[in-house]
């Protein structure tokens, strides 16, 4: 098992020596496997954003280190421009990022601080907006003229277009229409099995994680409260509640089952699934 | 960089001066601007900075958040100084003269005095101000005290009203501007080589949605002021009617009085006072 990136012994402490001081990440050793998709769960202030804002190096950890493919990022703080275009970030609501003529134009500007020559930065633009879903006409208006949804498209594609090996996402679907999510989220795991990316989905919707997600790390307090596959972390679901987590409705009908003796297992997150393991139990009985 | 900023902020507390009614506050500065301008002989100076160090006592400030809030204008303070120092021409033999430039007596003085009132200045103003008043408290003695002008036409509580929305967004604006730095970094922005031209130029992705997200602000604000039914100061009331007390007014008759007596003070030189001594000593 080989990770992209590491994270080893990383603590991050706001207001140090102050009266102030408040630990955000509490010593944090982990990894994110390569070519996965790692579903980042947490409750507000458990310190997910924190995280994602030292894996591109924006933020620099109190302590500990940050390897990309074994190599810590702080070790040549000088070309810490390369470090974010092979670690694409997409903040929360990136939307209000835009500010370009054109989307195309607002596209581009990542790939053009890289330093890439015009065709390829054309041909990236074209591939980032395909994965993102935003059509050639959308491509010539101005960001602003977009509706809501599509600005997300285009905000993200802005981050696809510098093709990271690794890309973060914080709260990518958040407030999107049920359609519109599922096509952002299908596009990005489309992105990744192309190049072989590693994704990192921060979320506290664990349905969507559960959907699309291979691994689960879920934050308490600043701590990785619990790590594994997607299975594996429902196999224990009730855990999650004490993580001030919501689970999927499905999961919980289920844990309402376990609780009356009637199943033993909570591993269901899928509608179908769950079908499938109720008509075993009928069946049984 | 832009949390280091002390100048203008309120630090709450319990001491006289933030106990005081904010228009008195408003008065006494008034009041203390104007001496502290008038002051130009020693012992008008004296007093000045007798009732700033006063002020000061008073008010509860921290020494190091004084500190702080005239760091950054350290420059223009030794700047004014040296300039009177140099271009103060002055009667009778110069002090100094090497080339061209020549130091007077008098210019030693006024480096001196305009460094002490530029100081005090700064000191008093946050002192008895900023420091020690809410920004919402600062904008309800000023539309209080403007009120008669309401006679005449003018919209005081609209200036009011605009006047705390400015300022309650400060933080929010601040708060974006950091979160899109961010984002424009992770996009490989960069803000800090090249020449003047191209970090101009880098600020531009920075500007663009900082404005568009104010105006996006301002809009829902409006909107939300409007469905809760917001037409402007005219039979308004407030949830909390500030009453001067008796202690106010002596605070304001005291500071009174002594803005009276600096500007006596004033019309006194140094030399009447050693005179005057020198007479009462030798009778």
């Amino acid at each position: 098992m080989s990770y992209a990136l590491e994270l080893k012994n990383v603590s991050v402490i706001y207001g140090k020596d102050t009266p102030f001081e408040t630990v955000a990440l509490n010593d944090i050793s982990t990894g994110f496997e390569q070519g996965k998709i790692t579903g980042m769960i947490g409750h507000t202030g458990s310190g997910k954003s924190t995280l994602a804002a030292l894996l591109n190096g924006l933020n620099k950890p109190t302590s500990g280190e940050i390897l990309l493919f074994g190599e810590s990022i702080w070790a040549k703080p000088k070309e810490m421009k390369k470090i974010r275009s092979r670690v694409g970030l997409v903040f929360q609501y990136p939307e209000y990022q835009l500010f370009d003529e054109t989307v195309e134009a607002d596209i581009a500007f990542g790939p053009k601080n890289i330093g890439l020559d015009e065709e390829e930065i054309k041909s990236r633009v074209r591939l980032a907006a395909e994965f993102c879903g935003l059509s050639e006409k959308e491509l010539k208006k101005s960001p602003f003229e977009l509706s809501g949804g599509q600005k997300r498209r285009a905000a993200i594609a802005g981050v696809l277009a510098m093709r990271p090996e690794i890309l973060v996402l914080d709260e990518p679907a958040a407030g999107l229409d049920p359609k519109g999510k599922e096509e952002i989220l299908s596009g990005l795991t489309e992105y990744k099995n192309t190049y072989g990316a590693t994704l990192i989905i921060i979320s506290h919707s664990m349905e969507d994680i559960a959907k699309y997600a291979d691994s689960i790390l879920v934050m308490k307090d600043g701590s990785v409260y619990m790590q594994g596959g997607v299975e594996e972390i429902f196999m224990q679901a009730e855990r999650l509640f004490d993580a001030k987590l919501d689970l999927p409705q499905i999961t919980k009908l289920f844990i309402e089952l376990k609780k009356r003796g009637i199943t033993q297992s909570t591993d269901v997150y899928t509608v179908g699934y769950a079908k499938k393991e109720i008509e075993k139990i009928i069946n049984r009985a | 960089m832009l949390k280091d900023i002390t100048f203008g902020q309120y630090y709450p507390g319990n001491s006289l001066l933030h106990r005081t009614d904010p228009r008195i506050k408003l008065l006494i500065l008034v009041e203390y601007l104007v001496f502290v301008l008038i002051a130009s002989t020693e012992l008008a100076m004296a007093a000045t900075l007798l009732f700033t160090a006063f002020i000061i006592a008073v008010s509860g400030v921290r020494f190091g958040i004084l500190i702080k809030s005239v760091k950054p204008l350290i420059f223009v303070l030794i700047f004014t100084a040296v300039m009177n120092l140099f271009f103060t021409v002055g009667e009778g033999e110069p002090l100094v003269a090497w080339k061209f430039i020549k130091i007077y007596e008098n210019g030693i003085r006024n480096a001196v005095l305009m460094l002490l009132r530029l100081l005090s200045l700064v000191l008093g103003t946050s002192v008895i101000i900023s420091f020690t008043t809410s920004p919402l408290e600062l904008t309800d003695a000023i539309e209080s005290l403007l009120s008669p002008l309401k006679r005449i036409k003018v919209p005081v509580h609209e200036f009011a009203m605009m006047m705390s929305i400015a300022l309650r967004f400060i933080p929010t604006l601040i708060e974006e501007t950091n979160k899109i730095v961010s984002a424009q970094k992770a996009r490989c922005a960069d803000f800090e080589s090249g020449n003047i031209l191209k970090r101009i130029k880098a600020l531009i992705p920075i500007l663009i949605p900082l404005f568009v997200s104010a105006v996006r602000r301002a809009e829902e604000l409006a909107d939300a002021m409007e469905c809760r039914c917001y037409h402007g100061g005219e039979g308004r009331t407030k949830l909390n009617v500030r009453k001067t007390s008796a202690g106010d007014i002596v605070f304001l008759v005291a500071v009174t009085v002594f803005a009276v007596s600096v500007f006596f003070l004033d019309t006194v030189s140094w030399s009447e006072v050693t005179e005057f001594c020198r007479g009462i000593f030798s009778k």
